[in-house]
Order: structure tokens, then C-alpha cells, then sequence
């Protein structure tokens, strides 16, 4: 079997490592040598678990769509992260990551976002352990997820619109970082997705793992056997992808596929489909494939769902992708839109931009589907906040 | 003995070193800014390969970073534009950019065409002294370039001294948590920061950078070390003044005082 673990030093194959400033190798080092320790001692799991309970929400229904079903020709599961406190999967690794931060003694925390859901979640987080939160927010983002910059202004967090670039989530996490190394002592920064320096990409997933542990024993519940033959996710930075296939990362029998944004068409570079049209390279902090010209400067990415508006995926995909343990489909603006239409006319669920990427899988993969085939599908999160974009496109 | 280490064994202090970004103001300004800042007087130069994404910068670098950019900078570029630079002068220079950009440029290539151009020093601020050695040194020593790593308050003693040995040069001292950007003092707990370095006797000289803009946090800085290196200031005089030449000039006065 394959080996799809993080190295001691950070590695997924040729991908991760800690590529930072100095001034954050301090903080970050703290990181790696006590976040293991802290997430598996007794008094964390216990805390963390109980408010994936009774304040999340979990666990997250696994739901089987009948309808959708019918449509394509298997059996579909989907895994509703949408149900989550806070309306996405985010919140899981948001408070993981926030009960560590108090343990280790920071009284700050900040965090980069998108589409906001990993704001919100953060902003939600703090309000709860009573802790100042700063939140990074492309402008071109607070643009489009006003709903969720109401949210976290709500909740108490500060919301920094950040100027530079596309002004969009790679422009968020730039600033972010730069925070950090202002403020290394006392700041915590909670990133949203399996990116950064080690080991967030490895303890973000952890967090995540959360939605594959689940899986497993409700699919053993509803079909005898704890293993589907797909699972199917949207990556932008990669979170859901890596709590969605966490437990099932060496498990040949299931095939793992994948929507990133194709944008306007990966062909017409308006897009943000990193895995398909990117080449290794290093931004912020770790090793992966980012789309970038040929002299190394980053290019903008671009898709209709600010969640997956990045232009790198995290190192553990990476190799996934690269070795063919993952297939990874680029699905344009007007796929994930029809799906997005699709599932709320066939089982009442709108679920948000980002995760009707992974539902716009389905059409591309329904010659591949056998009957009794189980596919378990993670709808990552609702549809609230993208209702401005839903309305501009309705079809009467 | 390269041309930087030459410095430090004549001049010793109050060592002056000024960092540009290539491509900025206008696309082909970095032949005419080196020359001007030697012609000058100042000791070392910088010469900054931007990159789309600057984490270690503050506002002024990242903005001139990103005009330079559009204007079309690129490494091969600005390699071509300074390929002739040693018939002008001979003043230690060293390259100042991102890892991902040399990565794609490749980092032997990238050494071999600084040896080719006469520059005699790399510094790479997201590139660890443990990549590096792991990965990059061997390279580095290949082509008998100095690389110059970054030590900070955050920074240990034991990891200064691995850093220490694993510089050639001189070793970057940033003055404070924080990116690049002009502050107007160095308050007590820098200057103490300052003398704890001092006190470690390192095997390289220091300068220190970040923040420094004017006569008070040049001494403050070069009372502790070998001198400084100025940035953010820089291109602001860039921007206020008419000419890279009176810009240069302000820019001297202002730090002498």
C-alpha cells in the first residue's frame, strides 16, 4: 500500500515543508512539536468532541438522495456538512484548532477567508472561548459574501477588507501571514484549509477527519459494508477533500474524485483549476502546485465560488493527485450552477457554489456508475450566502 | 575574498547597504539606480527580484513590487539589464528575492547567471537555514556566493549560531517583528536585542534591516553593528523625488544626518 502519511518534517512526497520568515520559526515550531501531544491528550478529545456534540451539531446526517439516485444510476449518500453550526464543515477545524490555541497560551487569534465560511466559523469560535479575532477578507470577497461579513462583524470579529492582488483568498492569506509575523507571541492564526507551513496541512486535515470517521460507520450502518466505492468532494485549498478521504486515503477500493474550479473553462484561463493546469512551486509556505508564469509570480485565479478562488492545493493532495490516487475534474461556473439548480429541484437542499462543484460530478461521471455502486458525496456547505449568485442565474 | 567580505574588513561600520526593487519605477530603472547609488557613496546594494506575493514586505515594497510587475520586470529581464554592471562599478551586490521565484528560474541557473554578472550574495527570506542546507548550500558553494540568512528577536541563540554558520557574508539582522517598512525609532528593547547579538560574537558581521529610515535608527542601528540596510525609505524617495539621482541624494542625507 501506498504511504499518503505527512513525513516527520512535514512532507507529503515531494510536497509541504515549512517555507517561512524566521520570525515565524519560532511559533511555528512550538506548533509542531506540541500539536500531536495536545490533540491526543484525554482533557482535548473530550473537549473538542463534546462540542462537535452538542454545539456543531454532529454527527452530520448521512442522507441518502433518492431522487438523485434515480438520476444517476447508483446509490447516493451525500454527507451533509451543510447542517453544521455555522452552515459548513468549516467549524470543525475552527474549534479544534481554537482549543489548541488556548492551550498553548495565545490570546489573539486571526485567519484568513473566502467565501467567509471559515471567517464565520472563526468569528463563531471566538465569540464562544471569548478570544479577539481578526479576519482577512479579500475585497473583491467582501463584495460578493456581504451575508457573511455581517455574520462574523456580528460575532464580534474584526473584518480587515485586503486591497492587494485579485483581492481575493490568496490576498487574504498574504496579509494574514503578515499579522502573524508582527505579532508572533501572542497570535494565534487559525488557517481554514489544509495549506500553509507544517503542519497545518496535516493538522487541518485532522480536524476534518472528523467527516471520514463518521462515514465510516454510518455507510456500515445503511449499506453492511464501511467503505463506498466513490467519494466525491470540491478542493480549493483542500479542507472537506481531506476530511472527506482521511480514513480512507490507503483504501484502494475506493475511488476518490474530485471537483476544483474550472472557472470560465480551463482553457481560457480564467480559471482556478491548480491540480490540472499548475507546476510546483512554493506560496505560502509549503510546496504544491500553484499556477504561476514561468518566472515563479503567482497568477490570479479565477471562479464564481470564492471558497475555491485559490490558486494552490495542499501538499497531501498534491501527491494524491500526482501518484493517481485522487482523479481531479475542473468544473466550470455554469456546471456547478446547473448542479446547484439540480439538487435543489430534486431533494430540497441549496447547497452552497463551492460544494455544487463536487454535485456537478455526478453528469461527468455517470457512464462510470454501476447500480449497486455507493457513492458518498460531501455537500460541504448551504447555499445562504450564495444567494445573490443563485438569483442573478435563476432560469425561469 | 568576495567583495562583500572585503567591505567588512576594510570599513568594519557604518556600513551602508540600500535595497530596490527591479523594474521600479519604470521597467529598466535598475542599471541607472545601481550606478547612482555607488557614484554616491553608499557601500552595498540590494537589488530586489519582485514577486506577486511578498509575505516579508510591508505596503511600500509590495506596491513597488507590484508596479514593477506591470511595468514587465522579470529575472531574465533584469539580467540582460545588468549584464554589463561590473564595467560601471564595483560595488558588492546581492540579489534579494522569494524562493519560488528562483525555484522557477532554478536555482543552479540563477547562481550561475549571478557568477556570469559579477553579484556576490543571495538572500531568499521564506527559504530556512534547514532547507537550505539540506537542499541549496551545496550549490551556493559550488558557485562561491555568499548567502546571507535572517536572524530576528524570536530568533534563539543555538538557532542563531546554526544560522551564523550557515551565512557567508554577512548575517541580516531584522530589527523587529514585523515585514519591511520604515519606523521612526528603535526603542529600548531593539537596542537590547541589538546588544545581545553583539555580545554572541558571531563568525559574520551584522547589519541590521527593517525599519530603518533616518539618521536616528541608522546609529541606533550601526552603534551595534556593522551598519544597515535601507529599503521601504528608499523607494519612498524614489517616489517623492524627481530624478533616481536626487532621490539617492536625499535618501544619503537623511540617514547621515
Amino acid at each position: 500500500m501506498k504511504n499518503y502519511e505527512v513525513s516527520k518534517d512535514g512532507y507529503y512526497g515531494e510536497f509541504g515543508g515549512s517555507y517561512i520568515p524566521e520570525i515565524l520559526h519560532k511559533v511555528v515550531y512550538d506548533l509542531q512539536e506540541q500539536y500531536e501531544a495536545i490533540m491526543n491528550s484525554k482533557d482535548f478529545k473530550e473537549e473538542f468532541h463534546a462540542l462537535l456534540k452538542d454545539y456543531v451539531g454532529r454527527p452530520s446526517p448521512l442522507y441518502y438522495a433518492s431522487r438523485l439516485s434515480e438520476k444517476y444510476g447508483c446509490k447516493i449518500y451525500l454527507k451533509r456538512e451543510d447542517l453544521n453550526h455555522t452552515g459548513a464543515h468549516k467549524i470543525n477545524n475552527s474549534l479544534g484548532q481554537i482549543l489548541l490555541a488556548k492551550r498553548m497560551g495565545k490570546t489573539r487569534i486571526i485567519c484568513e477567508t473566502g467565501a467567509g465560511q471559515h471567517g464565520v466559523a472563526t468569528a463563531t469560535a471566538c465569540a464562544l472561548m471569548n478570544l479577539p479575532c481578526v479576519v482577512y477578507m479579500g475585497a473583491t470577497d467582501v463584495e460578493r459574501q456581504k451575508p457573511n461579513v455581517e455574520r462574523m462583524k456580528m460575532l464580534g470579529a474584526t473584518v480587515v477588507p485586503v486591497q492587494s492582488g485579485n483581492k481575493t483568498l490568496k490576498d487574504a492569506c498574504n496579509e494574514a501571514i503578515r499579522d502573524w509575523c508582527c505579532n508572533p507571541r501572542d497570535t494565534f492564526y487559525i488557517i481554514g484549509s489544509t495549506m500553509g507551513p507544517h503542519p497545518y496541512p496535516e493538522m487541518v486535515a485532522r480536524m476534518q477527519s472528523v467527516i471520514s470517521e463518521e462515514i465510516k460507520w454510518q455507510i456500515k450502518e445503511k449499506e453492511g459494508r464501511d467503505y463506498p466505492d466513490y467519494l466525491m468532494a470540491c478542493i480549493g485549498g483542500g479542507s472537506n477533500a481531506a476530511g472527506t478521504i482521511y480514513h480512507y486515503k490507503g483504501d484502494e477500493r475506493v475511488n476518490i474524485v474530485l471537483a476544483e474550479a474550472g472557472g470560465l473553462g480551463v482553457e481560457t484561463g480564467e480559471t482556478a483549476a491548480s491540480l490540472n493546469i499548475g507546476t510546483v512551486g512554493i506560496l505560502h509556505g509549503s510546496k504544491m502546485y500553484v499556477m504561476q508564469t514561468e518566472d515563479g509570480q503567482i497568477i490570479e485565479p479565477y471562479s464564481i465560488s470564492a471558497g475555491l478562488d485559490y490558486p494552490g492545493v495542499g501538499p497531501m493532495h498534491c501527491q494524491m493527485f500526482k501518484e493517481g490516487r485522487s482523479k481531479v475534474l475542473p468544473i466550470t461556473d455554469q456546471e456547478a450552477l446547473d448542479a446547484a439548480f439540480e439538487l435543489t429541484k430534486l431533494e430540497g437542499i441549496i447547497p452552497a457554489l463551492e460544494s455544487a462543484h463536487a454535485l456537478a460530478l455526478l453528469p461527468r461521471m455517470k457512464d462510470k456508475f454501476k447500480k449497486d455502486d455507493v457513492v458518498v458525496l460531501t455537500v460541504s456547505g448551504r447555499g445562504d450566502k450564495d444567494m445573490q449568485t443563485y438569483l442573478k442565474h435563476i432560469k425561469n | 575574498m568576495t567583495r562583500i567580505s572585503r567591505l567588512f574588513k576594510e570599513k568594519g561600520k557604518d556600513i551602508l547597504s540600500v535595497y530596490f526593487s527591479s523594474g521600479y519605477p519604470t521597467v529598466d530603472s535598475a542599471p541607472r539606480i545601481i550606478k547612482a547609488l555607488s557614484d554616491a557613496g553608499v557601500d552595498m546594494i540590494e537589488i530586489g527580484i519582485p514577486f506577486s506575493d511578498p509575505l516579508a514586505d510591508g505596503p511600500v515594497i509590495q506596491r513597488s513590487n507590484s508596479i514593477a510587475l506591470k511595468n514587465g520586470i522579470s529575472q531574465k529581464l533584469l539580467f540582460e539589464q545588468i549584464k554589463d554592471i561590473r564595467k560601471v562599478t564595483d560595488i558588492p551586490l546581492v540579489l534579494m528575492g522569494y524562493i519560488n521565484c528562483a525555484m522557477q528560474f532554478g536555482f543552479e541557473n540563477l547562481c550561475k547567471k549571478a557568477v556570469e554578472i559579477g553579484i556576490d550574495g543571495i538572500i531568499l527570506p521564506d527559504l530556512p537555514v534547514d532547507e537550505y542546507n539540506a537542499e541549496y548550500r551545496p550549490i551556493v558553494e559550488k558557485y562561491g556566493l555568499d548567502f546571507i540568512h535572517l536572524i530576528t528577536p524570536e530568533t534563539s541563540d543555538e538557532r542563531i549560531r546554526k544560522i551564523d554558520e550557515a551565512s557567508s557574508g554577512f548575517v541580516y539582522m531584522v530589527s523587529s517583528a514585523g515585514t519591511t517598512g520604515a519606523q521612526n525609532s528603535f526603542g529600548q528593547s531593539k537596542q537590547d536585542y541589538f546588544k545581545r547579538i553583539k555580545a554572541m560574537n558571531l563568525k559574520n558581521p551584522t547589519l541590521v534591516g527593517f525599519g530603518v529610515s533616518n539618521h536616528e535608527t541608522f546609529r541606533a542601528a550601526a552603534d551595534n553593528s556593522c551598519g544597515a540596510i535601507v529599503g521601504s525609505q528608499f523607494i519612498k524617495e524614489l517616489d517623492a523625488n524627481p530624478t533616481i539621482e536626487d532621490a539617492v541624494n536625499s535618501l544619503i542625507k537623511k540617514i547621515k544626518g
